[in-house]
């Protein structure tokens, strides 16, 4: 039994926790988030290097909370999803238990919020850097080749909206686009309206997205659209010397004015 | 028409997609990134690939296209004047190599778009269409036709069927009167089918749809469907990719005094697409959405439509990001206590 199993069952028996969220096998050699209930279910969980998915988007869903109390296998990007989570109110700390999963994958006991936090200190916080270079590539070309690069990419976009679906940070119950009075974007799939919402959304995210990269993993045509939201996270550092998902009473980074913040662009 | 056997040489088979695709559009695969295929209009040939085990999209686009003006109107003081589409300007599309699963779609959007009242737009753009399916050498784990009453060199759906030949030449059936017109335009390229051996791929049985019918008539209340939905996050990659999902929304856009009406696709498994005016979702929760795809196409359609609302191509778990695998699914129900 793995770790994560044996500290799954742990939790379950001692009903820390009604469901712990985690990784299994899935079919044809993928992995795939296990919601485990019982102790004896435990021995599905798993964790490798294939385990890559941003669990954190479950902590919102309906079904999941449902259970009772949550436990979640994060890793360090999970771990900082957890803390915007909670930061924006929406998760709150003693209703989970998180089994942190070190760079070395040995297993973490986070007794509280305040000794993740003190983790995530210590963690390199900074896009990955394989993003890091595409983002270098495309930083590199003119206006026009990097409009001409994504007017291409968001051509195939089909607005099936598994980018926000599978962000834990896109957690609106009513999304700006399920509005129709007045209808901000086109309903309809077409290269500029798809570049209106990719946009957008990155600029909801500017200051909450923690770079996981899941919503590019999740497209079903393979947009990179993660690297539009991973720019904006080196931006917002680079303007507000603030990563995303540090602690959980960080301040919302785009609504929140300090004294010092630069105002050149005005003065 | 009684189908009429030929064989098409390699060559032939280039020589007769230049010709096709000189004068008509051809929507033909090509290789578009790794392990991407994707179908395009008239590409050069040397970029079409017959190696593809399955496409990401679907080609219901030809169609149902994914977006699709349905009127134009101008906004007078009191009322609209509207301007109809004129669908004799839709012209014919050639299919070139569509999976038999593919081509076995368009007899299930059919029964969905003409059931009552004939969808006009559907049925001229059909009309237009002329199908050459490519049966299947080669398949995956995610395929599973032969559990939906297809197989990897079914004939429905295609007007002309090719199947590769252990020389590497093409059997090529000829099935319709539509796909008898293309052999009549190029007689000297389709010559006397030998008796060479055709490669098809075998596609191992994964459950019994007529049992999976059966059990859903009392499974709506069962656990199950929570349980096996948790990890659903509730897009639309499934439906969008689906050759058989038919669902759309219905859309005005206007700028000053004209606009026009467009239909394009939608999803069962978005939130907003139960959502009523007054608040209200009778499918407020992910689980009642993948309850509903599966009895819908499952269920429901065998029940009113009499014809599964799926063709086994497997695209829906492919593209899926949580491993949603609609097989492994049935599987699971085939086996439930109901």
């Amino acid at each position: 039994m793995s770790n994560v199993a044996t500290k799954a069952k742990e939790l379950l028996e001692s009903k820390a926790v009604q469901v712990v969220i985690g990784y299994e096998n899935g079919t044809n050699g993928v992995v795939r988030p296990a919601f485990i209930t019982t102790p004896a279910n435990a021995t599905k969980l798993i964790y490798d290097e294939r385990c890559v998915q941003n669990l954190a988007v479950y902590l919102t869903k309906h079904e999941v909370k449902h259970f009772g109390k949550m436990g979640i296998v994060a890793t360090l990007p999970v771990m900082r999803s957890i803390m915007m989570l909670i930061s924006e109110q929406q998760v709150l700390p003693d209703n989970i238990v998180v089994i942190g999963i070190a760079d070395d994958g040995n297993i973490l006991d986070f007794a509280d919020m305040k000794i993740m936090q003190a983790h995530i200190g210590k963690s390199n916080l900074e896009n990955p850097s394989k993003d890091q270079e595409k983002l270098a590539e495309l930083n590199k070309m003119s206006l026009e080749e990097r409009f001409k690069f994504w007017e291409n990419e968001f051509s195939k976009c089909i607005k099936c909206y598994a980018c926000r679906q599978s962000c834990p940070m896109c957690y609106c119950t009513r999304c700006f686009t399920d509005c129709n009075q007045p209808q901000w974007l086109p309903v309809q799939s077409n290269t500029h309206g798809n570049m209106e919402w990719h946009i957008l959304r990155a600029m909801h995210l500017a200051g909450r997205c923690i770079s996981c990269g899941e919503c590019g993993r999740a497209c079903p045509v393979n947009i990179p659209c993660h690297l539009l939201t991973m720019q904006l996270a080196a931006q917002t550092f680079n303007y507000f010397n603030v990563h995303a998902g540090i602690s959980e009473d960080m301040k919302s980074v785009m609504s929140t004015f300090e004294p010092n913040d630069k105002e050149s662009f005005i003065i | 028409m009684e189908t009429i056997k030929k064989l098409i040489s390699k060559q032939s088979l280039e020589k007769l997609y230049t010709t096709l695709s000189a004068s008509r559009k051809v929507y033909a695969p090509v290789v578009a990134a790794a392990q991407r295929v994707e179908y395009k209009y008239n590409p050069a040939f040397a970029d079409v690939t017959f190696e593809h085990i399955q496409s990401t999209l679907s080609v219901k686009n030809v169609v149902f296209p994914k977006v699709e003006n349905i009127l134009y109107y101008t906004n007078n003081k009191t009322d609209s004047t509207i301007t109809e589409i004129d669908l004799t300007k839709i012209q014919e599309v050639v299919l070139w190599g569509a999976h038999p699963c593919d081509t076995a779609a368009y007899d299930i959007l059919r029964s969905i778009f003409c059931w009552d009242i004939k969808d006009e737009f559907f049925a001229k753009r059909l009309e237009k269409l002329v199908v050459i399916g490519l049966a299947c050498h080669q398949s995956d784990a995610y395929c599973f036709c032969t559990s939906v009453g297809l197989a990897p060199n079914s004939t429905k759906g295609s007007d002309i069927l090719l199947s590769k030949l252990k020389s590497g030449d093409y059997l090529a059936e000829i099935l319709t009167e539509k796909g008898n017109a293309i052999v009549t335009a190029s007689p000297d390229l389709f010559e006397q089918s030998n008796n060479d051996e055709v490669v098809i791929t075998e596609v191992k049985q994964k459950f019994n749809h007529e049992q999976v019918t059966e059990k859903l008539k009392t499974a709506f209340e069962n656990p199950f469907w929570i349980e096996n939905s948790l990890r659903c996050i509730g897009c639309g990659a499934c439906a969008y990719i689906c050759p058989t999902c038919a669902c759309f929304d219905i859309q005005d856009e206007t700028k000053g005094k004209e606009g026009r009406r467009y239909r394009s696709w939608d999803s069962c498994g978005l939130k907003l697409f139960t959502l009523h005016t007054s608040g209200h979702n009778p499918r407020e929760v992910q689980s009642q959405r993948w309850r509903q795809r599966i009895m819908h196409k499952f269920s429901y359609m065998p029940a009113r439509n009499k014809s599964l609302g799926c063709v086994g191509c497997g695209r829906c778990s492919r593209g899926c990001p949580v491993d949603m695998n609609i097989a492994e699914q049935l599987q699971d129900l085939e086996k439930l206590e109901v």
